[in-house]
């Protein structure tokens, strides 16, 4: 076995915590790959026959007021959260972090003008400025996800910039440069694997806040449309009818969701020990 | 025999606010092949920045630095990264924790200058070479694998050695190789540099401010004080019989010699400020325990006061 996968396994050994959001990660995965497989039944079949059932032996969730399985729509919609999530996450982690290690590599007038932009950003209240980006830009998922990720951008590049400056004159930087590395490999074979560690606990931070942010977009209407299965959705819709009393609509996407969120912010820690090379003894 | 390094008039400004700090300062110093040559100075005297500059990742503002009988101070530093002159001068830094990554195994590290610089290399070769260095600097093959963090102190300064070495430089600039490391474990290195030194036929500039170890590994020694060299000459000279006030008092303060070196002598007083320094005063002026008043209107030169050994100073002690 490779030292990294030996690492690996004395990290998950180490931390039960850990290896259950990782179980919970694969399981997230597993859903979203194989999630319209799984489903008992079709996610948007409706017989109205059924409608609004309290869960049982037959449709576990119940069913929602078209008589749609719940636990169908539930697990079919594991695949677009997670795309959401995921693609606005490595959006903005490959152009914050490649922001922040300008500014904080070249200073002066890059790292001004990365600034600003970072904090005229920061300066809306993010949600607003995502439904702002989807109004003007129009309801589909890859605006969803370009909204998502614009919001989450300042907070790698900020990470990004901070962890590069300090590294900037570091003896082994200029130890690189002697030994004939250019500025450009300098960055991304010296400075950014160093940098990594604490940008992976934002990354998995991150997806949680992405997740619920494109859920929240669609709850308030400005997401995804229905009758497309999506956490956020199936909450919006399940809303209504708590008051009534039928509870489990908006009860398991929104447990799923919170699952998901709890498992993805428990997985930062385990990723950067796993990352970083100075946990090994 | 033709200097290897040969640096005339060299300075160094930093910008502060209007005024500029002149970090180094018209300096011009000399390494020929082989030869070891102490460069000492006390913090903030500009030793720093030469070496940044003879080591070419710093530009100067004026002046030439001449290696190998070719021009290479006109080069930016960014471009004499490619340049193969960039292979013969390399470095030993001062703190071995710093100066390695600490995400590249022992390997990578000495192996990185090799990947950039020489080769092209097979695998085996690369290893190969990896090995010998470790083996020719006394680091054992066991810990190749192991990150810094894994490795002791005298061990991490071993690496920082081997990386300098490999590949194959003619100057190495030690830049106080052993102030972070234990006094038993720097004897050690210092034992190994210098027969390095002597097995490998390359050249020594030796920064420190441990003057019993410049007078242990080094042939001639150049003083610097507030961005000027104050006195250069062989090891023997300056040791036996230091003219300038400075080193004298540098020579004075050397624990084991306070008694035979004569009563320490005290500076009292601010050192000068480097920021717009007046052209005319002496740098040392206002802490120098002579003070003429020519020393107020004329910044005195380097003149050859016997063999090889040169002060600038109106009133060089005998």
């Amino acid at each position: 076995m490779s030292p990294a996968l030996r690492h690996m396994r004395y990290v998950l050994a180490e931390n039960p915590v850990t290896a259950g959001a990782f179980v919970g990660f694969a399981l997230l995965i597993a859903l979203a790959l194989f999630g319209p497989m799984i489903a008992p039944f079709d996610p948007l079949a409706s017989d109205t026959d059924i409608a609004l059932q309290p869960p049982s032996l037959a449709h576990w969730f119940g069913t929602d007021h078209l008589g749609r399985d719940i636990l169908s729509r539930v697990i079919v919609a594991a695949r677009l959260d997670m795309q959401i999530a995921l693609a606005a996450v490595a959006l903005s982690f490959v152009f914050g972090s490649l922001l922040g290690v300008l500014a904080g590599w070249y200073g002066g007038g890059i790292d001004r003008a990365i600034g600003r932009v970072v904090d005229t950003i920061m300066a809306f209240p993010l949600f607003v400025l995502a439904m702002g980006i989807v109004a003007a830009l129009g309801n589909t998922v890859g605006n969803i996800i370009y909204a998502t990720a614009i919001i989450n951008l300042p907070f790698y590049a900020r990470m990004a910039r901070a962890e590069t400056n300090a590294r900037r004159d570091a003896g082994f930087v200029e130890a690189a440069r002697l030994s004939g590395n250019s500025d450009a490999r300098i960055l991304a074979a010296q400075v950014f694997p160093n940098i990594l560690p604490p940008m992976m606990v934002q990354v998995s931070l991150n997806l949680g806040y992405a997740i619920l942010n494109a859920a929240g977009l669609s709850f308030i209407g400005l997401g995804v449309r229905p009758p497309t299965p999506e956490w956020g959705i199936m909450v919006a819709e399940g809303a209504t009818y708590i008051v009534s009393g039928e509870w489990w609509i908006a009860l398991f996407p929104g447990l799923v969701l919170m699952a998901a969120v709890f498992c993805f912010n428990l997985l930062g820690d385990g990723l950067r020990d796993i990352i970083d090379p100075r946990r090994r003894t | 025999m033709r200097p290897l390094l040969d640096v005339v008039d060299l300075c160094r400004r930093f910008p502060v606010g209007k005024s500029q700090l002149h970090a180094v300062d018209m300096i011009s110093l000399h390494v020929m092949p082989g030869e070891a040559v102490g460069l000492v100075g006390e913090s903030g005297c500009g030793k720093s920045t030469l070496v940044r500059m003879l080591t070419r990742v710093l530009d100067p503002t004026e002046g030439s630095i001449r290696f190998d009988e070719r021009e290479i101070g006109y080069i930016p530093a960014a471009r004499f990264t490619r340049t193969p002159d960039r292979a013969l001068i390399q470095m030993v830094f001062q703190d071995p924790t710093e100066s390695l990554n600490p995400r590249f195994t022992a390997f990578d590290c000495i192996a990185d200058p090799l990947r950039r610089l020489k080769g092209p290399w097979t695998t085996a070769g690369l290893k190969a070479r990896v090995e010998d260095l470790a083996g020719m600097v006394g680091l054992p093959v066991e810990l190749l694998g192991r990150f810094p963090h894994q490795l002791s102190g005298g061990q991490k300064a071993r690496v920082g050695i081997a990386r300098a070495l490999g590949p194959e430089p003619r100057l190495l600039i030690l830049d106080e190789p052993t102030s972070a490391l234990d006094v038993s474990v720097q004897a050690v290195v210092l034992k190994l540099l210098d027969d390095l030194r002597r097995r490998l036929g390359v050249s020594y500039l030796f920064v420190s401010h441990d003057l019993n170890v410049v007078r242990l590994l080094c042939e001639r020694v150049i003083v610097m004080y507030l961005g000027k060299v104050v006195e250069s000459g062989p090891v023997e000279a300056v040791f036996a019989t230091p003219r300038h006030p400075y080193t004298k008092a540098l020579l004075s303060a050397i624990p084991s010699r306070g008694e035979e070196g004569g009563p320490r002598i005290r500076l009292s007083g601010e050192p000068r400020s480097p920021i717009d320094p007046s052209p005319q005063v002496c740098r040392f002026f206002g802490r120098c325990p002579l003070g003429a008043d020519a020393c107020q209107t004329e910044m005195p030169e380097l003149r050859e006061m016997g063999e090889g050994h040169r002060v600038a100073c109106h009133t060089p002690m005998d």
